[in-house]
């Protein structure tokens, strides 16, 4: 039993990520209709600057965490100018492909920055722990909850209640209607974009909260946010969320049982599970759990 | 019609192969000039323009699915990873540490083949209830899981970090893999891998081009175009895209067994996203739906590293050690693919291809411009 509420807070920590993660492509996904296969590289730039300013320059952490959100979101309204804002009125296809592009780029670069050594990111949890009967929680584990629960807040307040986000919603449900009605839509992409980098900063961040602190490869954890979204359907908010934690939850009790039960499966089964699960769901549901079905007209 | 060999008065003659009196000059000069190549050029090249060979069988495959059919598909790297397998296995040692079966290539390049393409069969019914972006996050899902078997099907693959020796070229019991003289002509193990590549790549790509100009191409790209338009008119979705997965399978899987045994060797790591991203970046540069721009993309993509390889000595700031500098080659060249990608994608779409439309155009035209 003990071991199942590990498992569980385990993962619900992790899947917090995959939220986090996944509300970035969804932002991107409704404001523009692509998927941004970059996120994962603004990810680990995100946890790049957090560690930059953190641990070399020395700032305090929650300012340093603050400065690499900036520096991402305007990195990633920078993508959206240079290489997305010349793909209006392309086929989504080829824009998602130029984000494959922009991926490898950024990807090379961040390696370049982050060099071959593994780096951290100074937050202040450590490997505290606390105990409640039996079951272990990572001060970390309840960070990522606490965070990305008031960062989903706040997000949802933003996109229901400012005028801003009104915009954007305008804007992601019909571009010319929005452009006729005043809202400058190209501006809401950059917004897009820039939200998605600041989400995909705040997730580098706690990904890199565990011992270890992160590597370039540490880019591949971000790709299991997208079985998460397409679990919840690509232009869901709330399936974000949902898809993020099934995912997080379905990873965790693998790693906790599979040893034990079907061992066959080989070592790092748990980090092939999102994909099973979203393949399953998708045979069953091809627009995932809360996803729009596209209606079609010839 | 003598004297105007650009006046088609059928269908047939429209959409033959070699149309025009330039195109078939073009292949023949092309041809005359792949066949003696190697004879003056170092192994080391002469591998390398075979790897480039077998890449554009791939290319050719992934273009059929994605460009032709228009199915995204990240999933490439999976099924040459299958083709390179198959192909080690039956021709592996009976006696070694993994798998093997001791057979010809006669039967492990087909059978390659065709273990790519049945599992590609069996994985594309999720993918046809599928559209765009769903169906690229899918097939990149592929290629995750594809590693994780390679990695832990040890005795086959020979597990990370160790590997397995790449399938033997033994064609009718003829051993091929090694030096040998014809007539006072020296022939290397690369010149013979060169011109299986090359044979392979003959049939591969007229049976490609039979399969565009043909009632499938057609269908592929109403399905491509449009495909609840194309589905009204009695296209059905279903049928053709598990053909166009199929067949790119196929091609994924035999051009996967045969690049295998460029370097002799497998490793389960290979067969990662960035092969599948490689591909995509083949079509892309090189033209997307067309069979010239599969290999033009191809013979870039392959031959880029070389050229990069040749960049410290004009570019400061590249270096080709592991350390110091501000880019290595290896990071220059991974660079260039994702800069490339999207320069391709924003300026000219139809990739090299167009750019050569682009010249050959201007100079019909020439001195006058339209």
């Amino acid at each position: 039993m003990d071991e199942l509420l590990t498992a569980t807070v385990r993962g619900l920590a992790q899947g917090s990520l995959y939220t986090l993660l996944g509300l970035g492509f969804v932002i991107v996904y409704r404001g523009t209709g692509i998927v941004n296969f970059a996120q994962p590289a603004l990810m680990i730039l995100g946890a790049y600057w957090t560690s930059y300013f953190a641990v070399v320059l020395g700032i305090g952490f929650w300012l340093a965490l603050l400065l690499a959100v900036a520096v991402t979101a305007l990195i990633g309204a920078a993508i959206e100018r240079l290489a997305l804002r010349p793909m209006i009125g392309e086929p989504v296809f080829s824009a998602t492909m130029v984000t494959i592009g922009v991926f490898i780029v950024l990807q090379v670069l961040a390696s370049d920055l982050i060099g071959l050594e593994e780096r951290q990111v100074g937050h202040p949890w450590g490997l505290r722990r606390l105990e409640v009967g039996g079951v272990v929680v990572f001060h970390a584990d309840l960070a990522k909850l606490v965070i990305t629960a008031a960062v989903v807040a706040l997000l949802g307040l933003f996109l229901k209640r400012s005028r801003l986000g009104l915009a954007m919603r305008a804007s992601a449900a019909s571009q010319e209607t929005a452009l006729a009605l005043g809202v400058p839509a190209g501006r809401m992409f950059g917004l897009a974009w820039a939200i998605s980098g600041a989400l995909a900063a705040v997730a580098g961040m706690l990904v890199s909260t565990g011992g270890a602190g992160f590597t370039p490869s540490t880019t591949f954890i971000a790709l299991k946010a997208l079985p998460a979204i397409v679990l919840g359907g690509l232009d869901s908010v709330r399936g974000a969320v949902v898809g993020g934690l099934v995912i997080g939850l379905a990873e965790a009790y693998t790693k906790a049982y599979q040893p034990d039960l079907f061992p066959w499966a080989g070592a790092n089964f748990d980090q092939v599970v999102p994909y099973l699960v979203m393949l399953l769901v998708l045979l069953v549901r091809p627009y995932g759990l809360f996803g729009t079905r596209e209606v079609e007209r010839v | 019609m003598r004297g105007r060999p650009e006046l088609f008065t059928s269908y047939e003659s429209d959409q033959a192969p070699l149309n025009t009196p330039a195109r078939r000059r073009l292949l023949a000069v092309l041809l005359a000039v792949l066949l003696v190549l190697p004879f003056g050029l170092t192994g080391e090249l002469t591998a390398l323009l075979a790897t480039a060979m077998l890449s554009a069988v791939g290319a050719i495959g992934l273009n059929l699915v994605t460009g032709y059919a228009g199915q995204v598909s990240l999933g490439h790297a999976f099924f040459l990873g299958l083709g390179a397998y198959t192909a080690a296995v039956l021709s592996g040692d009976p006696d070694g540490e993994v798998l093997g079966y001791g057979l010809d290539m006669a039967i492990w390049l087909p059978a390659a083949g065709l273990v790519a393409a049945v599992v590609g069969l069996v994985v594309a019914p999720v993918a046809t209830r599928l559209k765009g972006l769903y169906l690229a996050i899918v097939t990149l899902g592929l290629v995750l899981i594809g590693e994780h078997l390679f990695r832990e099907l040890r005795f086959i693959t020979g597990g990370p970090g160790i590997g397995r020796p790449a399938a033997r070229l033994e064609l009718f019991g003829v051993e091929l893999g090694r030096r040998t003289e014809v007539a006072g002509w020296v022939i290397s193990r690369e010149m013979q891998l060169y011109f299986i590549a090359l044979v392979l790549l003959l049939v591969l790509a007229v049976a490609a081009k039979n399969l565009t100009r043909s009632a499938v191409g057609r269908a592929f790209a109403a399905v491509r175009d449009r495909d609840v338009a194309a589905e009204v008119m009695g296209v059905s979705l279903t049928r053709y895209k598990l053909i166009a997965f199929t067949v790119s399978s196929f091609y994924a899987g035999v051009a996967g067994a045969l690049l295998a045994t460029v370097t002799g060797f497998v490793e389960p790591g290979g067969f990662d996203l960035l092969l599948s991203v490689q591909f995509l970046a083949m079509i892309l540069i090189g033209g997307v739906a067309t069979l010239s721009g599969s290999l033009l993309g191809a013979a870039f993509v392959v031959l880029l590293p070389r050229l990069v390889q040749e960049l410290p000595r004009v570019l400061p700031f590249v270096t080709s050690e592991s350390t110091g500098g501000f880019l290595t080659t290896f990071q220059l060249q991974t660079i260039l693919y994702g800069v490339l990608i999207v320069v391709f994608l924003i300026a000219e779409p139809r990739g090299l291809f167009g750019l050569w439309v682009r010249a050959r155009n201007y100079w019909r035209a020439w001195p006058f411009s339209y």
